[in-house]
């Protein structure tokens, strides 16, 4: 009998799409302030100002669904919680991390049936959660710049002397690409195991359920 | 009425002072003028004019011993241009120069003598100025001054100063001979003399105006302006070059000269896309100007290189892009070239990988439950 199950709990699914609404809006307006490429005519206009604002903004709301989502960890169920992220802690985890490997690469058949991410995944993610602690942080190195004797210029002190801010705004910079790259990847993964597993893996970070049949756990 | 008077005379400059400084070939326009550019400069109240009149002209300046090392005298250059209101004259005839190579009439023993009765007699009371790095590979040798290296004579001679004055990028954080690979590990002063009073005037070369308000600022208050991390005095340094840049409002419109010379650079438009470095460099070059207050490189048309930001040599080059080359990859490949390729490499990959799922048809989970149609 298949069972429906409540996997991704409303922080989770909230985080998760105020997330990809600032990523889509950062990288966007993160592009254009990197190389601003569009004719403007008007001397009147605030195209790099608009910008920058929207920007900015973003990277505040960015930066609380992080945090929130971290914090959430902490207090969600076990799909939400760090020990979801880090297959490698334990041996099922590690069972998971070769099984799906090996399904990925096309040397294993079945594709390892779990309830919440699957271990490749959760790995990819908490790299990605590195990734986007990085960009928080080098984002707010560079923002506070407009004030040294600021808030977000004290608190980012160290990180401006230790790298200097050419490095992070390259840093930066790059990690917008590795974000898009990974984005890619995160959509195609969704759509093959929904494809795979047929338990409404892409509808469930819309409405949180999955459909399970326990007999393939 | 009488409240807002009595301001005005707090900031006026006396009488007496004004006809001195006449005597001596300075008009009291000039007078006038370099006490308000200096009370500007510092960003100190019109109030304390009178006061920095007053410590100028005092009994109690200190005497000044000026060092080059590895540098290549372009400060000295600078501040012997320094002509607000015959800076020169103030500065150089009424404040002691006691020691300086470029400038001093005494050569040899002669001169390492006057350097040496100086640091005798006023002890702890001189200012020490250094322009240039300090080598130290091999002991020192790169840079020997009257027999003896740069490292000795500038630990002694700052050891003992009441303040130090590292000017220009050189003295302050190494500059260009500490660039890489930096054969003669060469160090800013601060880092050679780690005990003494150090404020950095970084810049290539620096703001004689900054330098001459850090002296009137020393003279009237007995001490060095308030100074930020990096050692930089915050009236000079305290706000970034592009927050205050006359091409600001077309940075903010989205107005970019693409290149030299072309249609918007014709226009003044912003610099960015020729990788000024305005944005990440704190100076007040866009307020304080250079000669005379009569330009500076953005307003000539040229970025900003960011010239006095620690190690600019290494870490805002290249000059003429926005962002550092990767390492690793050639010199054309910018990193947004890098990111798209990251990017496509991924979506092919991940597209190649989809049409290989999509044709495995044996992969599916068991889903017996379910009745399938078709």
């Amino acid at each position: 009998m298949l069972q429906i199950r409540y996997v991704w709990e409303w922080p989770v699914r909230l985080t998760h799409w105020f997330n990809v609404i600032s990523i889509i809006a950062l990288a966007v307006t993160g592009i254009y302030i990197g190389n601003p490429n569009i004719s403007v005519p008007e001397t009147g206009s605030f195209v790099m100002g608009w910008m920058r604002m929207v920007h900015f903004g973003f990277a505040y709301l960015f930066s609380v669904s992080v945090i929130v989502r971290l914090l959430w960890m902490f207090i969600g169920n076990e799909y939400a919680s760090w020990r979801a992220f880090m297959p490698w802690l334990t041996k099922e985890g590690w069972s998971h991390i070769v099984g799906t490997f090996c399904y990925y690469t096309f040397l294993r058949r079945k594709v390892p049936y779990v309830v919440g991410h699957n271990a490749l995944a959760a790995m990819a993610y908490s790299f990605v959660f590195l990734l986007f602690a990085v960009q928080v942080i080098s984002g707010f190195s560079l923002y506070g710049q407009y004030d040294p004797n600021g808030l977000w210029a004290s608190v980012t002190a160290p990180f401006l002397s230790l790298f200097g801010n050419q490095v992070l705004r390259l840093t930066h910079h790059m990690i917008t690409w590795l974000l898009i790259g990974f984005a890619i990847h995160h959509v195609y993964s969704a759509w093959l195991m929904d494809v795979k597993e047929k338990n409404g893996t892409l509808s469930s970070i819309f409405g949180g359920y999955k459909f399970i049949d326990p007999k393939d756990l | 009425m009488q409240k807002e008077e009595k301001q005005v005379l707090d900031g006026m400059v006396p009488e007496d002072i004004l006809q001195r400084w006449e005597t001596r070939g300075v008009s009291r326009r000039d007078f006038m003028k370099f006490c308000s550019v200096m009370t500007a400069t510092l960003a100190l109240p019109v109030t304390m004019m009178g006061k920095i009149a007053e410590a100028i002209e005092g009994d109690n300046r200190p005497p000044v011993l000026w060092m080059e090392f590895l540098g290549c005298t372009g400060d000295t250059e600078a501040f012997l241009r320094a002509n607000q209101p015959t800076a020169t004259e103030i500065i150089l005839d009424y404040l002691s120069i006691d020691y300086h190579e470029t400038i001093m009439a005494a050569a040899g023993h002669q001169a390492e003598a006057a350097k040496r009765q100086t640091m005798e007699k006023y002890k702890g009371k001189y200012i020490a100025i250094v322009e240039g790095s300090i080598p130290t590979a091999e002991g020192g040798i790169h840079c020997t001054v009257g027999g003896d290296s740069a490292l000795n004579i500038v630990r002694e001679v700052c050891g003992n100063a009441a303040a130090t004055i590292a000017v220009g990028s050189c003295a302050s954080f190494g500059g260009i001979p500490a660039a890489a690979p930096n054969p003669t590990a060469a160090i800013s002063v601060s880092k050679a003399v780690p005990g003494a009073t150090v404020m950095n005037l970084p810049g290539c070369p620096l703001n004689a105006t900054n330098l001459t308000a850090a002296i009137v600022h020393f003279l009237t208050f007995g001490k060095l302006p308030a100074t930020d991390s990096l050692g930089r005095p915050k009236f000079a340094y305290g706000k970034r070059i592009h927050d205050n840049c006359e091409r600001r409002a077309h940075f903010d419109a989205g107005q970019y000269a693409e290149g030299f010379g072309d249609a918007g650079h014709r226009q003044g438009w912003c610099l960015y896309k020729l990788g000024c470095k305005g944005p990440e460099t704190f100076h007040n070059c866009p307020t304080v100007r250079y000669n005379e207050g009569t330009s500076w490189p953005v307003q000539a048309g040229h970025g900003c290189i960011g010239c006095s930001e620690p190690q600019f040599w290494d870490t805002m080059t290249p000059f003429y892009e926005r962002l550092p080359n990767v390492p690793g990859f050639g010199i054309e490949a910018t990193a947004d070239k890098i990111g798209l390729g990251i990017a496509a490499a991924t979506a092919v990959a991940f597209g190649a990988h989809g049409v290989a799922s999509a044709l495995r048809k044996d992969d599916n989970s068991d889903t017996d439950p379910v009745e399938k149609e078709g």
